[in-house]
Formats: structure tokens, C-alpha cells, sequence
């Protein structure tokens, strides 16, 4: 079958939104993580390299799929690729 | 066991009605249960107050909860193949996400993890970050493709998109070659938990836990496993945070250990440099020291050693003898001479095992350093196998089958979605405690344990030093009569196990650990098994030999293949293979350089072919495992490698971040492959538009399997 110019719109949408999650990601697991040792000024206790190890990157993580989940299931309603009715 | 049978007891719990019908009727029938659950425990505490025994107690936690699960497994019981292999494609997101938290989970995540914190402070993280960020790539690239594409396995998509057998044939011994490994690790767990628990042998264990995890997937497959898993789910968490919320009391005041261990940290720390220049300390660390040169002496130096030491105690007795010395100056004399190693190869055993004393005359590691380090070249090996390790745990998340797999059993793709999110929130739960308790308990051994005096020990110490020295060994080296933190070896499992006790709770809440370790193993346990059984009743059997089997056939030969396997692995398992740690972590990296790059390939590019793809998969495992077999004691071993490790690895990678070189060569060879050899047919490329859109207008293709 072929696929309308819309179809090929929703799917470069979804892979920027990827992209731009995943860059996050490199960001805050693998920049963040190179410079830990230069990252140690105090933060409420941990330094700042160990409180994001243990608690930030996580709690990005975790921000990172809700924000995927949210955006791509409004984006599958605009652009009528959405199932029918599960709730 | 209190409210449970009554309000799951009306058998329809786990079928189908309407969507919203059947979630609101599985929040009631959770909620009850976990009031349940809580009530139990209670009741419990009560009895230990009027007089349980421990031992008894051991015997209620393991008969309750197996026995939970086994009613699960009954109440859930199936024959029908959507049912079986994917519970029927209608668990909701919120539920699977609990579910996938405790299939996730293992033992190693909820007994190890805190353990591995204590004992390698910043280095731990790497797990941390690991087993979670890899979720970020599950959400982005694999879940929701994976769950349109609704079949049953991961090879099944591999087959389908690449077409003929040879794809599906490397996802099948890729998948078993990950799951099985792991799944004897699981078995080994439930095994030792069961003993701590209740005393009896460890084969025994292992054979009762057994039996808990197969009457549940037996009869109902992935349904039963499901709904298996999250009871366990709900249990494994009460368990990890009751006792660290009550440590975390009894520290500061503040129930929440995940915001003041920051503060607990500060103090650990400034401890810690006391300790570096303490003079005691320095004085027991020098006594290893010395201990662990002369043995490393003696050792350069056989034979003669052996029997120039063996002479000289003769000589010192007879002297004695000589000089009419004090019966007790003799006595002394004989005894060290009986303790001498009886032969050479008893001499080289004690002292190699003596000339290991040299870890323990290093100082403390700082817990909240980053990459540890002599130097800035040790420090930037130090930071290359943190991040590698952090890459391979991540990626290797996002390939293990028995984790994808789950999601195949939500509603729609907007469920698979919105249940990655559930997944990661339920494990970040546990993992964001991790370190904290890790940095709790440290805090009590330094300002508690260390510097007591020998005769007054805490009692928790004195009970665990007492049970088992591998776990715990306190030994005045520089009999002072007063504990330095160097005269302390603690295992890193200790950490959760005694957690109950440090804080100071009753042992009801130690039954209450036991029974969520074991909860968290036997879900891993069960969802593994599957994941093996499947690989080989649904690919191998109905997809390549015989493709005209009745789903009835189908469903009764993955029963009777998980039995076998079930067995093979407890009789693995049985034997207390040593090296089923490091198989654990081999699996992740195994898992990400045969899986990630294929499966991601195949959604993202239309291009990737059959032989991209099969080649890629053998060339990632290929040096995934090259690598491993050249630079991992164990496997130089069992292959005969010669050399030393350091003629082998790469950049100073260690072993376990073997993945760092198969995934990116998985991804080269696709890519080169693919293009080298004629693009795939229009019915391929149709099926990746397929799973792209969760609803095509127009598609006619129906991949979701029956």
C-alpha cells in the first residue's frame, strides 16, 4: 500500500521526538558521567556527580518515557493512526 | 493467609470482561490483597510477641507466599495459545508494568544491589544507571513496534522480518544462551533464601522452590505468570523499604531514606578520612600487609620455604625443651607447629589464600568518589569500564527477550507506551532506595561497629559473624580489644539480609526480606523459563518443524519442555557452579550484541536484510564472546587461553563490558551486509510500515498471532 505524505509526516515527527530524547539520554548518562570527577561541588550533601547517578539521571529517565509515551499517543490521535477506543 | 483466598476466590478474577470493567475489577482484587498481605505480616509480629519461633516464622513466610503462588498458577490455568503465551493481550499497562518490575527484579537486584553499593560506593552506580536507563531504549525503539508487530517471541519478529529460518535459528540460541544462564542464577537464589529461611538443605530448597515456580507457570503460562508477578511485585517492595524507612528513623528521625541519606553521606565521608590516617587502622592494615609479603615470599620461594619453616618450628620446640622453658611457652611452641601446612601443596594453598590478605591491607575506598584511581591513567581505566559497563547493562536491558516479551501481553500500543513508563517508576522505586541503604548501613558499621569493644559487640554483629563468615568476620588482628574498621571483611549480601536487625526489628521483618528476595527470584525465575520454552515449543517446534500443530499440541509441548528445562536448571543450579555471578552479567552483554542491533535494524531500516541481519547477529556475538573467553579468569580456563589478560583486552575493558565491542560490530556488519546483498521484497518492507503505525488505513496485514 501506499503511504499518504500525512503518514510520512507522522513518522518523521516520531523519529525527531526520538532523537531528541535520546540525546537527552547520551547526555545525562554518558556527559554527565565522563565528567564526574569534575562534578563533585556539594549538593545538599552527595556530590553533585553521585546525587546524579543515583537520583537525577533516574528521575530523567523516568521523565524521558512518560514525555514519550504522552507525545506519541496525541500524535497517533492527530494524525488518525490511533487504535480503536482500549480504555 | 488473611483476605487473599476470599477475595480472588471467585475464580473468574484473571478472564476477560470489558476493558475498564476488568481493570477497576483488578485494582479491587490488588488493593485487597496487599491490605491482605499487610494484615498477614501483622498478625504475625503479634504471634513472634506471644512466642512463634523463628523457625516457624521461616516456615509461614515460605508456605504463604509459595502457596499464594501456587493458587495464582491454579486459579489461572489455561490450554488456550494467546492465553498461554501472551495472557491474552489484555493486561493493563499499569499491571504489566508491575509485572515487568518484578520479571525484572531478581534476586541479584533486590539481595546483591544494596551490597555492591556498600562495598564499591560510586562504582555500584553503574548498575543503578544501567538497569534503568535501559528502559529509555525499550520506550524509544522496541516496545511499542514490538507490541503491533503482537506475536509471541522475539524470534518470531526476527523470522518475520528477515524471513526463512536462519534469523529465527540465531534469535533461538541467542535467546536460550541469555535466559538460561540467568535462570540457574535465579534457581541458585530461590535455593539459599529458602535455606536462610527455613533451615532446610540447600538441594531441598532449591526442589520446594522449584515447585512454586512450576505449578505456576506450568498451568497457566504467561497469564498465570502475570498475575503471579505482580503479587510478587507488591511483596518484594513492602519488603525492601520497610526496613530501610525504619533505618532511616532510627539514623535521623526522617522516614525518608531517599532525601536524608545525602546528609548520612557527608558524615560517612568525613569518617572515612579519619579512618585513612587513624593510626590503629594504619597499624592493622600494616599487619595485613606484612602477613600478605611473607606469604608472597614464601610462595616465590617453594620448596625450600616449606621445609626450611617446617625445621625452624622443630628447631624452636626443641630449643624450649632445651632451656627448660614453661610448659605453656611449649605448648604454644607445639601448637604452631601442628597448625604448619602438612605438605607442599597444603604450604602453596595457605599461603596463596595468605598472600590475598594484601586487598584488605588497602585503605577504605571513598564511598562518593568517582572513578578511584592511583593515578590518572588508573582513574581513566577506572572511568572507560564505568561507562562501557553502563552502555552494556542499557543496551542489554533493551535486548533480553524475557523483558520485550512483556510487552506483547498489553492491550494496544498506547498501553505498551504508557506501560514502559510503569515499568521503569515500579524498579525506580527500589533503585533510588539502593544506595541509600548502602549509604545508611555504612553509616552504622563506621560510627557503631567500629570501635566497640570485642565483648560488646552489637548484637546483630555478633549473631551474623556467628552464622556465617563469608557474610560477616570481625577478628582482632591487633588485639586491642576494640573493633577498627579494618579488622572487618563483610559480604556484600549481608547489607539487605541484616538490614531488619541493624534497625533493630523484631524477626518477623527478617521473614518478611527473605520472602520478598525470594518473591523477586522466583518472578525472574518464572518469566525466564518461559521465555526458554517458548524459544523452543513455539519457534522451534511449531514455526520450523512441524507448522501444522494444533494449538492444543503446541500449548502441551511448551508444558512439558518447561518441566525439562525447569529440572536441567535446577540440576545445574544444584551443583553450586561458581562462576554463575559473572554468567549473570555476561548474559546482558550477550543479550545486547546479538538482539539490539537486529530488532532495532529492523524497525528503523526498510533496507536491513536477511543476511545483514544473520550476519550481524553471529559477528556481534562472535567477538562479544572472543572477548569474554580471552579475558575472563573462568572461561581462560575452560578454553585454554594463555597469556596474560592484559595481552587481550582492549583500552583496559574488562570482561563484563564485552557488549561495547559486539554492538557496535553488530550494527557495522548489518549495515555493510544489507547494502552488499539485494534490499528485502515489498511484503517486507510492508510489514515495517506495518509496525510503524499503530493503525494503518488501507493495511490489510494482520501479524498479530492466535
Amino acid at each position: 500500500m501506499q503511504l499518504s505524505e500525512k503518514h510520512l509526516e507522522y513518522w518523521s515527527k516520531n523519529l525527531r521526538i526520538t532523537a531528541i530524547l535520546l540525546f537527552i539520554w547520551f547526555l545525562v548518562t554518558f556527559v554527565t558521567g565522563y565528567y564526574s570527577r569534575e562534578l563533585s561541588f556539594n549538593f545538599f550533601g552527595w556530590t553533585f556527580a553521585f546525587w546524579m547517578a543515583a537520583q537525577g539521571s533516574l528521575i530523567i529517565y523516568v521523565v524521558i518515557i512518560w514525555y514519550y509515551a504522552r507525545y506519541m499517543n496525541n500524535l497517533d490521535r492527530d494524525y488518525d493512526v490511533h487504535e480503536g477506543e482500549d480504555e | 493467609m488473611a483476605g487473599i483466598p476470599e477475595a480472588s476466590g471467585t475464580g473468574g478474577v484473571f478472564s476477560a470482561g470489558s476493558h475498564k470493567g476488568f481493570k477497576s475489577q483488578l485494582k479491587k482484587v490488588y488493593t485487597w490483597y496487599t491490605g491482605g498481605f499487610v494484615t498477614f505480616v501483622i498478625l504475625l509480629a503479634i504471634a513472634e510477641q506471644m512466642g512463634l519461633s523463628r523457625q516457624w516464622i521461616g516456615y509461614v513466610f515460605l508456605l504463604a507466599t509459595v502457596g499464594l503462588y501456587a493458587g495464582i498458577g491454579v486459579m489461572s490455568r489455561t490450554s488456550d495459545a494467546a492465553e498461554y503465551y501472551v495472557a491474552g493481550r489484555r493486561v493493563p499497562a499499569l499491571f504489566n508494568g508491575m509485572a515487568t518490575g518484578a520479571d525484572w527484579m531478581s534476586a541479584a537486584s533486590f539481595i546483591g544491589m544494596a551490597g555492591t553499593l556498600y562495598l564499591t560506593g560510586f562504582g555500584g552506580l553503574a548498575f543503578v544507571m544501567g538497569w534503568t536507563g535501559g528502559y529509555c531504549l525499550v520506550a524509544l525503539f522496541l516496545a511499542p513496534y514490538l507490541r503491533k508487530f503482537g506475536q509471541f517471541t522475539i524470534p518470531d519478529f526476527l523470522g518475520a522480518r528477515y524471513g526463512g529460518h536462519i534469523p529465527r535459528s540465531v534469535g533461538i540460541f541467542a535467546a536460550i544462551l541469555c535466559s538460561f544462564t540467568y535462570v540457574v542464577a535465579q534457581i541458585y537464589g530461590v535455593g539459599l533464601i529458602t535455606t536462610r529461611l527455613t533451615g532446610v538443605p540447600f538441594e531441598i530448597g532449591i526442589f520446594l522452590g522449584l515447585g512454586g515456580i512450576l505449578v505456576c507457570s506450568f498451568l497457566g503460562g504467561m497469564r498465570a505468570v502475570t498475575w503471579t508477578q505482580v503479587a510478587q511485585y507488591i511483596i518484594l517492595i513492602i519488603a525492601y523499604m520497610i526496613p530501610v524507612i525504619w533505618l532511616s528513623v532510627k539514623q535521623t528521625g526522617i522516614p525518608i531514606p531517599q532525601i536524608v541519606y545525602g546528609k548520612q553521606l557527608e558524615k560517612v565521608t568525613a569518617l572515612e578520612e579519619k579512618f585513612l590516617k587513624d593510626p590503629k587502622e594504619l597499624e592493622v592494615r600494616g599487619i595485613f600487609k606484612a602477613r600478605a609479603d611473607e606469604a608472597s615470599a614464601n610462595l616465590k620461594g617453594l620448596p625450600a620455604t616449606f621445609s626450611a619453616g617446617k625445621a625452624k618450628l622443630g628447631g624452636d620446640i626443641e630449643k624450649l625443651k632445651a632451656d627448660n622453658a614453661p610448659a605453656d611457652q611449649v605448648a604454644a611452641a607445639e601448637k604452631a607447629a601442628a597448625a604448619y601446612p602438612k605438605d607442599e601443596a597444603a604450604a602453596k594453598a595457605q599461603w596463596t589464600k595468605d598472600a590475598g590478605l594484601a586487598a584488605r591491607a588497602a585503605p577504605p575506598l571513598r564511598h562518593a568518589e568517582a572513578f578511584p584511581g592511583k593515578d590518572d591513567a588508573a582513574r581513566d581505566v577506572s572511568r572507560r569500564n564505568f561507562l562501557a559497563l553502563v552502555f552494556c547493562l542499557m543496551v542489554g536491558t533493551a535486548a533480553l527477550p524475557h523483558i520485550l516479551m512483556r510487552y506483547y501481553t498489553t492491550p494496544s500500543v498506547r498501553q505498551a507506551r504508557e506501560s514502559v513508563f510503569w515499568s521503569l517508576f515500579f524498579i525506580f522505586l527500589l533503585y533510588f532506595t539502593a544506595p541509600a541503604l548502602g549509604v545508611l548501613a555504612k553509616f552504622d558499621v563506621y560510627s557503631f561497629l567500629v570501635g566497640s569493644e570485642f565483648a560488646k559487640l552489637p548484637q546483630w554483629a555478633a549473631a551474623w559473624a556467628a552464622v556465617d563468615p563469608t557474610l560477616l568476620s570481625i577478628v582482632d588482628i591487633n588485639k586491642d580489644g576494640i573493633v577498627q574498621l579494618a579488622e572487618i571483611a563483610i559480604g556484600g549480601d549481608i547489607i539487605v539480609l541484616a538490614t531488619p536487625e541493624i534497625a533493630g526489628l523484631p524477626y518477623v521483618v527478617s521473614g518478611l526480606v527473605a520472602a520478598g528476595g525470594l518473591a523477586a527470584a522466583l518472578s525472574t525465575a518464572d518469566g525466564l523459563l518461559l521465555t526458554i520454552a517458548n524459544a523452543l515449543s513455539h519457534d522451534f517446534y511449531y514455526k520450523m518443524l512441524d507448522p501444522n500443530a494444533s494449538t492444543a499440541r503446541r500449548v502441551t509441548i511448551s508444558k512439558i519442555l518447561l518441566l525439562v528445562v525447569a529440572l536441567v536448571a535446577a540440576t545445574v543450579a544444584a551443583q553450586k557452579p561458581a562462576d554463575i555471578l559473572f554468567l549473570v552479567s555476561a548474559a546482558f552483554s550477550l543479550a545486547a550484541a546479538a538482539f539490539f542491533p537486529a530488532l532495532v535494524c529492523g524497525i528503523f531500516w526498510k533496507r536491513a536484510n536477511r543476511w545483514g541481519a544473520t550476519l550481524g547477529m553471529i559477528a556481534g556475538l562472535g567477538v562479544t564472546f572472543y572477548y569474554m573467553a580471552t579475558t575472563q579468569p573462568w572461561l581462560r580456563g575452560v578454553f585454554g587461553v594463555t597469556g596474560s589478560v592484559a595481552d587481550h583486552t582492549w583500552w583496559g575493558i574488562s570482561a563484563i563490558s564485552a557488549g561495547l565491542w559486539g554492538v557496535p560490530l553488530g550494527f557495522i556488519v548489518i549495515i555493510v551486509v544489507s547494502l552488499l546483498t539485494p534490499a528485502p521484497n515489498r511484503e517486507v518492507q510492508e510489514l515495517v510500515e506495518h509496525v510503524r503505525y499503530p493503525n494503518l488505513t488501507g493495511d490489510t496485514m494482520v501479524t498479530t498471532g492466535t
